[in-house]
Parts: C-alpha cells; sequence; structure tokens
C-alpha cells in the first residue's frame, strides 16, 4: 500500500492535484480519528484533519521520498492537534461537547469526575469513560498511549512521527500508563 | 527488590517488550511473592485492554471532496495534460487532425540530418554534438538525430529528438572531473508518438498559453 501512496506523490509532486484524492481517501479515517482521539470531539477533529490534509499538500515538496508517508502525515496532524489544545479558551471543551453529535455525552462525566460503580458500567459508558480519561491526560502523554496503543505504532515509529528520542518516548509512555492506571483502577 | 523502583520499571520495561531475560526472572519471582505488585501488574494490563477497547471512527462521508475543495487552484497547463492521458481516443484524434494539417508527418519522415538549435561554440563531432568544459550556452538547446554530451553549462532546457545524452564521466576527465550541468529540463525524445507530443504540447502552449506567468 505504501507504494501505491508513493506512486501517487510522485505525481502530486508534479503538479497533479487529483492524485491527492486518493491519499485523502485512503488516510481520511486514519487522521481523522486520531485528531479525534485527540481533541476528544467531531468538529475541531473534522477542521484539524482537513488542516492537516492542506498543509501536506501545500507542503508537499518537503516529504523526503526515503521516509514513511504516513509518518509524515501522522507529525502533520499531531502538531496541529496540540496546537490546537494549547489555544483552547477553557469554556470551549464544554462548549462543543453538549453540542457534540457523537452521542458520549461527556459532560455528565465531567459533573461527576468520580469512579462510576461497577453494576452502571455499560459499555458504552465505559467506552467513552476511558476515552474521556485519555482525553484528559496531557498531550504529551496523550499523543503517545494513542499512537501505541489505539493506532498501533512501534515506539520506535513514534519516535519518527513526533521527532523525539525513543528514550523520551519510554519515559512518557511509562508516566502515560501509570496515569490512565490510577484514573482507572477503581472502575 | 523495591517495589516502586524496581519491580514497576520492569514492569514497563517488559509492557514495551524490553526485557531481557535475567530481568524476566526477576520479575516473576518477586510477583510470586509480592501482592501489591501483582495488584498493579494486573492493573497495568487491564489499563491497556481498556485503552484498546474504545471504538473505530470513521471520517465524515463528504471528508475527501472537502479536503479538495479547501486545496489551492493547481496549475492550468497539468489539468489539461491530465485530460489528454485520460481522453486517449479522442487526444489521438486531436493529434492526427492538427498534424495532418501541419504538415508535421512529413516533416518527421523527411529530415534526419542532425539539426542544433545553436550552433555557436558547440563542437560537432559526427553525430555527437558536444557542449564544451568552460562554455555556457544561454537559452534552451535542442539537438535534433543526434547525440548530446554535456562538459560545460546549459542554461535552459535540453530537448534531445531521436538521440541521447551521453554520460560524460566515461571520457574520463580524472580529477578534472567538472560535470556538466543543466539549469533547466532535460527531456529526450525517442519515438515518433513522443516526438509528436512534444510538438502537440508546444502547439498547445502557445494556442492557450497556459502556462501561468
Ligand atoms: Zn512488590
Amino acid at each position: 500500500m505504501e507504494f501505491m501512496i508513493k506512486e501517487k506523490i510522485k505525481q502530486v509532486k508534479k503538479g497533479d492535484q487529483a492524485a491527492f484524492e486518493d491519499v485523502v481517501a485512503f488516510y481520511q479515517n486514519k487522521i481523522y480519528q486520531h485528531c479525534y482521539r485527540m481533541l476528544g470531539n467531531v468538529h475541531e477533529a473534522e477542521d484539524i484533519a482537513q488542516e492537516a490534509f492542506v498543509r501536506a499538500y501545500v507542503n508537499i515538496h518537503s516529504y523526503d521520498d526515503k521516509r514513511k508517508f504516513s509518518t509524515w502525515l501522522y507529525r502533520i496532524a499531531t502538531n496541529l492537534t496540540i496546537d490546537r489544545i494549547r489555544k483552547r479558551k477553557p469554556d470551549y471543551y464544554l462548549d462543543a461537547e453538549i453540542k457534540g453529535a457523537d452521542g458520549l455525552d461527556m459532560y455528565s462525566q465531567l459533573e461527576t469526575d468520580s469512579p462510576l460503580p461497577e453494576e452502571e458500567v455499560e459499555s458504552l459508558e465505559l467506552k467513552s469513560y476511558i476515552h474521556h480519561e485519555i482525553s484528559e491526560l496531557p498531550p504529551k502523554y496523550r499523543t503517545i498511549i494513542i499512537l501505541r496503543y489505539l493506532e498501533d505504532f512501534s515506539l520506535k515509529e513514534i519516535s519518527d512521527i513526533l521527532d523525539i528520542p525513543l528514550g523520551t518516548v519510554k519515559t512518557r509512555i511509562h508516566r502515560g500508563r501509570e496515569a490512565l492506571r490510577k484514573k482507572l483502577r477503581h472502575v | 527488590m523495591n517495589c516502586k523502583k524496581e519491580a514497576v520499571e520492569l514492569m514497563h520495561k517488559y509492557l514495551d517488550g524490553d526485557l531481557t531475560k535475567a530481568e524476566e526472572a526477576g520479575l516473576i519471582q518477586h510477583l510470586e511473592t509480592c501482592e501489591d505488585c501483582q495488584k498493579h501488574f494486573h492493573e497495568l494490563k487491564r489499563t491497556i485492554t481498556w485503552i484498546q477497547s474504545t471504538g473505530q471512527i470513521t471520517a465524515p462521508s463528504n471528508f475527501t471532496q472537502n479536503v479538495m475543495a479547501k486545496l489551492p487552484k493547481e496549475k492550468k497547463r497539468v489539468s489539461y495534460m491530465r485530460w489528454f492521458k485520460a481522453h486517449p481516443v479522442l487526444t489521438a484524434a486531436a493529434i492526427f487532425f492538427i498534424f495532418m494539417f501541419s504538415g508535421v508527418f512529413s516533416a518527421y519522415n523527411h529530415d534526419s540530418q542532425l539539426i542544433v538549435s545553436k550552433q555557436d561554440d558547440l563542437i560537432i563531432k559526427g553525430d555527437t554534438v558536444v557542449v564544451p568544459e568552460g562554455v555556457t550556452v544561454a537559452g534552451d538547446l535542442v539537438v535534433k538525430n543526434g547525440d548530446l554530451r554535456i562538459d560545460g553549462t546549459v542554461d535552459g532546457n535540453v530537448t534531445l529528438i531521436n538521440g541521447k545524452l551521453l554520460d560524460n564521466s566515461i571520457e574520463g576527465e580524472g580529477l578534472m572531473a567538472s560535470v556538466g550541468e543543466v539549469n533547466g529540463k532535460i527531456e529526450q525524445v525517442d519515438q515518433v508518438f513522443e516526438w509528436m507530443w512534444y510538438h502537440l504540447r508546444n502547439i498547445f502552449e502557445s494556442i492557450f498559453s497556459v502556462d501561468n506567468k
């Protein structure tokens, strides 16, 4: 698949915009999902995921063919999500979730930020609770937890995507796992 | 073994697949005797299972179209080129008519003699045109029915029709190794069709003047 994508990228570099459509179609779910997991709401996820593809297109000449395209694309998307998290107004998150069309109803979770009684935890609620706890992690831990356990990248690949040393990735994944363990131990 | 410092550290190394055999043995031994660490280890593994259980979502249905609509406009020339490639029959018909009227067919068949677009300072040895070392050709260079060797510099595009670019390193200039330079595109046209394509493109470029300059 990576080969097919590389061929498409060559065409895009030559100025063939339509070839980029196949690239977007191929990665759209992965990148949208990554943004959603990072940001926690569908509107921002769509906004940022689109922006990531536009940036990739505009800067396609700075992509080095010898490296994996997906790594480069995830890096753009990740940087954009982290930027967005930093710029967020404190009240934006709550507002966006109330209007959110995904039905996860995180607002009620925020009101009672205490562990849920075990017998009331149904599958969907548990999932949304876990998702919420992940999204509460500081971005630098959240990114790595998401890339490792939800998007199945190796630690080496994560170090390439984030452009940080492997040792730093390991330290952060340890801390991220410990933080989540503490939050989820009573569930 | 210290629980907080060593055992927990080993658990994380285990989860990252970094544990040596000796460390693994040490951890197992500790877990057999320490209930707190057993619990800690269990919680970590359960946490990972839970993280992985959160669902998959897909992009909104019109996502790709929305991205494409946001891209800056591409140069028009590429769209024409793609149209030609996507409609080979119409393009072939168009080529046929254009060449019928412009008499290119006969031109191709009849001229097989070496033609160079510029003569100044170039050396011609039989079928080979040489841009000598130290010589700079200003502007585009077209060589038809002959090979080209560039030891000097071409400040423009190079087009070779029915000929090839000779590798100047074969000549073995030794340590002098001043490799020729082309400050533009190099295009090689070998076959009749490509040759027509080259002409057609020039014609279209002049008709539509589509290069955004
Ligand atoms: Zn212990």
